[in-house]
């Protein structure tokens, strides 16, 4: 698993796969691990005081009010208790945060797929005070349904924290772009 | 549906199955869970904990109540674009409220309202629900009754700007939880800031009407500003031992950003003096306005009624 800082322990592999299959809630087009909010997966044999095999598995969350953690963490413990892991517990990580940018090219190809527009890549921002944007934030996107460019900004927020809106201008499509952070 | 439905028969399955210790449901908070779980939360050598928790008290008092300000504007925004912005923004700050009262709470256990035996009512949720006016350390600026939209898009630009400079500094502190809270608001904060002040230019300089408004906003609240950026003596104490930032260290760039925004959206800044506190006091020593109490009347009200409430 590309994201996952460290892995270890017997039956790792197959935890790994399982945690991987689990998609995120708000945009089921993308796994946990396409998502890039999957970052570790530790298998243990019976450490003190268990008397089976544990699953420990680190999220770090899109965003710091992301109501889909709990469903995350309860469709984990539910996959891997399926798949035979005697206990599953789940961790938070804070640091570093989530970037849009640990988002897996298969996870873009996913959301294009949907007619979700993916994030560009985050502009490493200079050290110092966070510039003041007073214009629209400019992307260059193009239309997930009809490829057209220069689609317009209707909204910086959309239906779930991670995403803006846009419309096209050339097939009048509405989509959501996933933002850049 | 999606995967998510299909993992469970109905999507209200999860509610009422046995889930072993994720069953038993804490009834009022965002999910019975430990927003903290599994991160370090040891305090750094030299960091007094009772410090940290009121700094973390502070800054989550500050987001956990304008985030129910927010909260209160869903369905009667301007527009449904801006609904969904301002309850997104709610959001964020309900987010980083859990955390920093997750944080307070695991510095000094003290802070922690002690409810009867056998609440299943999480730390972050008993310092939100079960603390009386003054136990709260949030700015007076946040429990301000509500105005028109114009009122909105100005007290977010004060605040998000002003809690901006102090979350992008926070990120280099010691305490890593803290730091790692700062980081992550910031990306957050710098959106709503963003968001902010468009609408404040787009206002003053839309129609008569609207900058009349947004004028009128900005004489009502920016004599509340300064207070934001106020030292305070555990801000110091924290800042000293590397743990904390003091907001008075972020004052030059904090005015410097609103005097941009205030440049391009052709207005002066107000004339009239900050106001001032009670005896000294003011909202991080626990005074604060009348409108605190009826706001947390409403939001506290549910949990209060059922401390032991399960769902």
């Amino acid at each position: 698993m590309s994201t996952a800082e460290r892995t270890r322990g017997p039956g790792v592999a197959e935890a790994e796969a399982v945690a991987a299959g689990v998609t995120d809630p708000e945009m089921p087009m993308l796994t946990l691990l396409d998502l890039g909010v999957l970052r570790e997966v530790v298998v243990e044999e019976h450490p003190a005081g268990t008397a089976g095999t544990v699953v420990t598995v680190a999220l770090t969350p899109t965003y710091s009010g992301c109501p889909a953690m709990a469903t995350m963490r309860d469709d984990l413990v539910r996959a891997l208790t399926e798949a035979g892991f005697d206990e599953v517990r789940v961790q938070v990580r804070l640091s570093p945060p989530w970037t849009s940018d640990w988002i897996t090219p298969r996870g873009r190809a996913a959301l294009r797929e949907h007619r979700i527009s993916p994030p560009a890549a985050v502009e490493a921002r200079p050290a110092g005070p966070v510039p003041l944007r007073l214009g629209a934030t400019r992307r260059e996107l193009a239309c997930p349904r009809c490829g057209s460019d220069g689609p317009e900004l209707t909204s910086e927020y959309g239906p779930t924290a991670c995403t803006a809106l846009y419309r096209c201008t050339a097939c009048g499509e509405p989509f959501e772009h996933v933002k850049e952070i | 549906m999606n995967q998510h439905t299909s993992q469970h028969e109905s999507v209200y399955d999860g509610l009422v199955e046995d889930h072993g210790d994720v069953s038993g449901q804490w009834a009022f908070g965002t999910s019975f869970e430990d927003p903290l779980a599994g991160v370090d939360t040891t305090m750094p050598e030299g960091v007094d904990g009772a410090d940290l928790a009121a700094y973390c008290l502070g800054l989550g008092d500050d987001a956990l109540v304008l985030s129910h300000r927010l909260s209160q504007w869903c369905s009667r925004a301007p527009d449904l674009e801006d609904d969904i912005a301002i309850a997104n923004i709610a959001l964020d700050l309900l987010g980083q409220a859990r955390l920093l009262l997750a944080r307070a709470a695991a510095a000094d256990p003290a802070v922690v309202p002690v409810l009867p035996e056998g609440s299943p009512a999480p730390d972050e949720d008993r310092l939100a629900f079960f603390r009386e006016a003054g136990e709260l350390r949030c700015t007076r600026l946040v429990e301000l009754e509500h105005g028109d939209f114009a009122h909105l898009v100005v007290r977010l630009l004060l605040f998000s700007t002003a809690r901006l400079a102090l979350l992008h500094r926070l990120a280099g502190t010691r305490d890593p939880v803290l730091a790692a809270i700062g980081a992550k608001g910031a990306t957050e904060v710098t959106y709503h800031r963003d968001y902010a002040a468009r609408w404040v230019v787009t206002l003053a300089r839309g129609t008569e009407e609207s900058r009349r408004r947004l004028l009128a906003a900005l004489d009502e609240l920016a004599p509340w500003h300064p207070e934001q950026l106020d030292t305070h003596p555990v801000a110091t104490r924290l800042a000293e031992s590397g743990a904390g930032v003091d907001p008075a260290a972020t004052a030059e760039e904090v005015e410097g950003v609103l005097a941009q925004v205030l440049e391009e959206a052709r207005c002066p800044w107000p004339e009239a003096p900050r106001r001032g506190g009670v005896r000294g006091r003011t909202g991080r020593d626990g005074m604060h306005t009348e409108a605190l109490g009826r706001l947390l009347a409403e939001m506290q009200v549910v949990a209060r009624a059922h401390p032991l409430g399960r769902w």
